[in-house]
C-alpha cells in the first residue's frame, strides 16, 4: 500500500525527458511564426495546457458519476486529485495568455473568447475544491461535491457556446487565432504529450497520498470499534 | 404517490406559507430595486448608455435576488426539522425537490413581473411591443436560475459559510443564462427590436441540460 | 376520541451500523422486534437512541447492515413509509400554518382517503379542536407535543416511533401521552419509545432495551426480566 506514494523513478524521468524534448522542440526546432515572432512559441504550452486541463477536468466528471453510483470512496479521491491537477493545468493556460497577449496587443486582458471562459472553468474548479474544504462529514461532502462537479462539467460546453457568441456580437482581438501550419504540429503534439505526461504523474502521486489518508482513517475507525467490543 | 401530485401539494404548501407573511417575496423585489438603483449610480444614464446597460444590470440584479431567496427554501425547514417530516411521508424525493424548483420559479416570476414595469419607468423604454418574446426570455431563464439554484441551494444547506458559498458556486455556473438573457433582452430593446434565435436556443438548451441532471443526480442531495 | 392504528409492524435491525467519520453512532446492532411489543429504548444521551429511531423511519441509512420489515412487503420505499410513524426531538411541523393545515398537508402527502375528516378527527382526539385555525407558532410545548403525535398518528401507522416524547411535558400532557400510549398498544400497534426511564409511560412498557456507546447491552427479551432492566436504569438515572 505504502508504495503508492513512492513514484517509482522511471516513469518520472520518462516524463522528464519528455518535457525537455518538448521544451527543445518548441523552443528552437518549431518555425518562427512570421506576424508575432519569437513570443508566439508560448502557444506549444498554452494550448496544450489547455487540452490537458480538460482531459482532468473530464475525469473529474466520471469520477464523480462513477461516485454516485457506486459509492465507492476511491472515485471521490480520484475526483478531488484530477481537480486540483486540472486546476494547476489551468492556471498555466490563465498566466500564459496575458503573456503572450501582452507583446502583441499590448495589454494583458483582452476578453478573448477563450481565455475568458477559461476563466470562468478556473473560478467553476477552485469552488468545487473550496466547498469541500467547507463540509466535515466525509460523506456528504463526497456526494455534495460530487453533483456540483456534475452540474459545473456539463455547464462548461454552455459557458463556451455562450461566451463565444457574445463575442461574436462585440468582437475583440482573439489570442491564438489563425491556422497552424502543417510543420507545426510535431512539436505541439510532443508538447501535448509531455503535458499529458506530467498530468499523469501528478495524478498518480495525489491520488496515492488521497488513498494514504483513507487508511489512516480506517485504522483509527478500527481501533475505534475494537475499543466497543472489549469494553 | 405520484411524484407530479406529490409535487403539486408541496409547491402549494409553499405558496400558502410564503403567501401568509409574503417576507420573502417583499425583501426580494425591495432588493432588486435597490440593486438597480445603486447600479445606476456607476455611471451616466443618459438615454443611450442606458438602453445599452441596463438589460444586462436587471439580469445581474436577478442573479443575485435568486442567490439570496432561494437557499431559505431549505434553510427554513431546519428549524423545526421539517424536511425530515416530508422524507418520512410516503413520496418520491424527487418530489420534495421539484416542489421546491417550482416555488422559487414562481417567487422570482412573481419578482420579475412587478420589476419589469419599474425598469421600464427607470430606464424608459417600452416593453409593450416586445412583451410576447420578452416573457419568453424571462421565463426560459428563470427556469434555468431557479433549476440550478434550488439545487445548489439543497447542496450548500449543511455546509458553513453558506451564505457566500451559493453565491460562489452558483453564479459562475449562470453565466449562460446572464449572457443570453442579456443579450435577449437588449435585442428585443434595440431599435427596431430583434430576437436572435441563438439566445433562445442557448436558453432552452441550459434548462434541458440541468433539469435532466437535476431528474437524474438531485435526490442524492436529500439524504442524511 | 381515540386515535387509529394500524396492524402492528414488526422491525428487525440486523448488525446495524452507523458512523459519521470516525464517530461510531450505532456499532452492530441487531434486534427485532415482533409485532405488537412495546419497547422502550434506555441508554444516556448520545448511546444511539436517536439515530436508531431514524434508521428505523428510514431518514438514515445504515453505514453496514440494514433493517427490514417482515410483516411488509417490501422493507423499503413508499408503502412501508406510509405504515410508520415518528415523533422526534423537533416538533416536524410548520409554524407557519395553522393546526388544520399542518395536518390537512401530511394527510395529502400520506393519501389518505377523506382527508379532511380524518383531520377533524385527529385534532379531536389531541384535544386541539377549538385551536385547530391557530398558527402552530402560537401553541404552547404541550400542544405542539399533541399535534406532533397527531401528525404522526394520521395514517394510522403499525409501527410507532417516539423519541422522548415526554420530555417538556406537564402533567396533564404527560397523562395523556400515557393515556393515547395505551389506546394504541391495546389496538396493537408495535411501539419503539426512547425514554430517560422515570416516566409514568414506562408502566406500559413489554421490553427494555438499553443502548451504550451504539450497541445494546442490555435486553430484558434476553436473560434479566424486564422489572430488573428498569430497576437497574432507575437507579443509574
Amino acid at each position: 500500500m505504502g508504495e503508492e506514494m513512492r513514484v517509482s523513478w522511471l516513469p518520472a524521468v520518462a516524463v522528464a525527458v519528455l518535457l525537455g524534448l518538448a521544451g527543445y522542440a518548441a523552443l528552437f526546432l518549431a518555425p518562427t511564426e512570421q506576424t508575432m515572432g519569437l513570443i508566439q512559441r508560448i502557444f506549444y504550452f498554452h494550448v496544450p495546457s489547455a487540452w490537458t486541463a480538460f482531459v482532468a477536468f473530464l475525469i473529474v466528471f466520471v469520477a464523480n458519476i462513477a461516485y454516485l453510483i457506486s459509492r465507492a470512496p476511491k472515485w471521490d479521491w480520484l475526483g478531488v486529485s484530477a481537480a486540483e491537477v486540472g486546476l494547476a493545468f489551468c492556471s498555466a493556460v490563465l498566466v500564459t495568455g496575458p503573456i503572450w497577449a501582452k507583446p502583441v496587443w499590448g495589454i494583458w486582458w483582452t476578453w478573448d473568447a477563450r481565455l475568458t471562459s477559461t476563466f470562468v472553468l478556473w473560478v467553476l474548479y477552485v469552488s468545487y475544491l473550496l466547498l469541500r474544504t467547507l463540509v466535515s462529514d466525509a460523506e456528504r461532502r463526497a456526494i455534495v461535491s460530487a453533483v456540483f462537479g456534475i452540474f459545473a462539467f456539463l455547464d462548461v460546453p454552455l459557458v463556451y457556446l455562450s461566451i463565444w457568441f457574445w463575442r461574436t456580437q462585440h468582437p475583440q482581438p482573439v489570442i491564438g487565432g489563425g491556422g497552424m501550419d502543417r510543420r507545426m504540429w510535431p512539436p505541439f503534439l510532443l508538447c501535448w504529450a509531455a503535458l499529458m505526461g506530467v498530468m499523469v504523474l501528478l495524478l498518480r502521486l495525489r491520488y496515492g497520498l488521497e488513498a494514504l489518508r483513507h487508511e489512516v482513517e480506517e485504522m483509527k475507525i478500527d481501533r475505534e470499534r475494537r475499543k466497543a467490543i472489549a469494553s | 404517490m405520484g411524484m407530479a401530485r406529490a409535487a403539486t401539494i408541496l409547491v402549494a404548501k409553499e405558496l400558502r406559507t410564503e403567501f401568509r407573511t409574503r417576507e420573502l417575496l417583499n425583501t426580494t423585489i425591495v432588493f432588486v430595486l435597490m440593486v438597480l438603483v445603486l447600479f445606476s449610480f456607476t455611471f451616466d444614464p443618459t438615454a443611450a448608455e442606458s438602453r445599452r446597460f441596463g438589460p444586462g444590470l436587471l439580469w445581474l440584479a436577478l442573479l443575485f435576488a435568486g442567490a439570496l431567496m432561494m437557499p431559505p427554501s431549505f434553510t427554513r425547514e431546519q428549524a423545526n426539522e421539517t424536511l425530515a417530516a416530508l422524507r418520512l411521508a410516503p413520496i418520491d424525493p424527487m418530489a420534495i425537490l421539484l416542489g421546491k424548483v417550482l416555488a422559487n420559479f414562481l417567487f422570482l416570476m412573481l419578482t420579475e413581473a412587478a420589476l419589469l414595469p419599474i425598469f421600464a419607468v427607470l430606464y424608459d423604454v417600452s416593453l409593450a411591443p416586445v412583451l410576447g418574446r420578452l416573457l419568453l426570455v424571462f421565463v426560459l431563464g428563470t427556469l434555468g436560475l431557479t433549476t440550478t439554484g434550488t439545487v445548489f441551494s439543497a447542496l450548500t444547506s449543511q455546509a458553513r459559510m453558506r451564505e457566500l458559498l451559493l453565491p460562489l458556486l452558483l453564479l459562475p455556473v449562470l453565466t449562460p443564462v446572464l449572457i443570453a438573457g442579456t443579450e435577449a433582452t437588449a435585442g428585443l430593446l434595440a431599435d427596431p427590436p430583434n430576437l436572435p434565435r441563438l439566445w433562445l436556443l442557448l436558453l432552452v438548451a441550459f434548462d434541458i441540460v440541468f433539469l435532466t441532471a437535476t431528474w437524474v443526480f438531485g435526490e442524492y442531495l436529500l439524504e442524511e | 376520541m381515540t386515535f387509529h392504528a394500524g396492524p402492528g409492524l414488526g422491525i428487525e435491525f440486523q448488525q446495524v451500523e452507523k458512523r459519521y467519520g470516525t464517530l461510531f453512532a450505532l456499532r452492530g446492532v441487531s434486534l427485532t422486534v415482533g409485532a405488537g411489543e412495546f419497547v422502550a429504548l434506555l441508554g444516556p444521551n448520545g448511546s444511539g437512541k436517536t439515530t436508531l429511531l431514524k434508521v428505523a423511519g428510514l431518514l438514515v441509512r445504515p453505514s453496514a447492515g440494514r433493517v427490514i420489515f417482515p410483516d411488509a412487503t417490501e422493507s423499503n420505499g413508499s408503502t412501508v413509509k406510509g405504515l410508520i410513524g415518528m415523533v422526534a426531538h423537533s416538533t416536524l411541523l410548520y409554524d407557519e400554518l395553522t393546526a388544520e393545515e399542518n395536518l390537512q398537508l401530511f394527510a395529502r402527502l400520506y393519501g389518505l382517503p377523506e382527508a379532511a375528516e380524518r383531520v377533524r378527527h385527529s385534532l379531536d382526539a389531541a384535544g386541539l379542536a377549538r385551536r385547530s385555525r391557530d398558527l402552530v407558532r402560537t401553541f404552547s410545548r404541550g400542544m405542539r407535543q399533541r399535534l406532533t403525535l397527531a401528525r404522526a398518528l394520521l395514517a394510522g401507522p403499525g409501527l410507532l416511533l417516539l423519541d422522548e416524547p415526554a420530555a417538556g411535558l406537564d402533567r396533564a400532557g404527560a397523562e395523556w401521552l400515557t393515556e393515547t400510549l395505551e389506546g394504541l398498544h391495546a389496538a396493537g400497534c408495535t411501539i419503539l419509545m426512547s425514554t430517560h426511564g422515570r416516566e409514568e409511560t414506562l408502566a406500559l412498557v413489554t421490553r427494555a432495551v438499553v443502548l451504550r456507546a451504539g450497541s445494546v447491552i442490555r435486553d430484558s427479551a434476553a436473560g434479566a426480566g424486564l422489572r430488573e432492566v428498569l430497576a437497574e436504569v432507575g437507579a443509574e438515572g
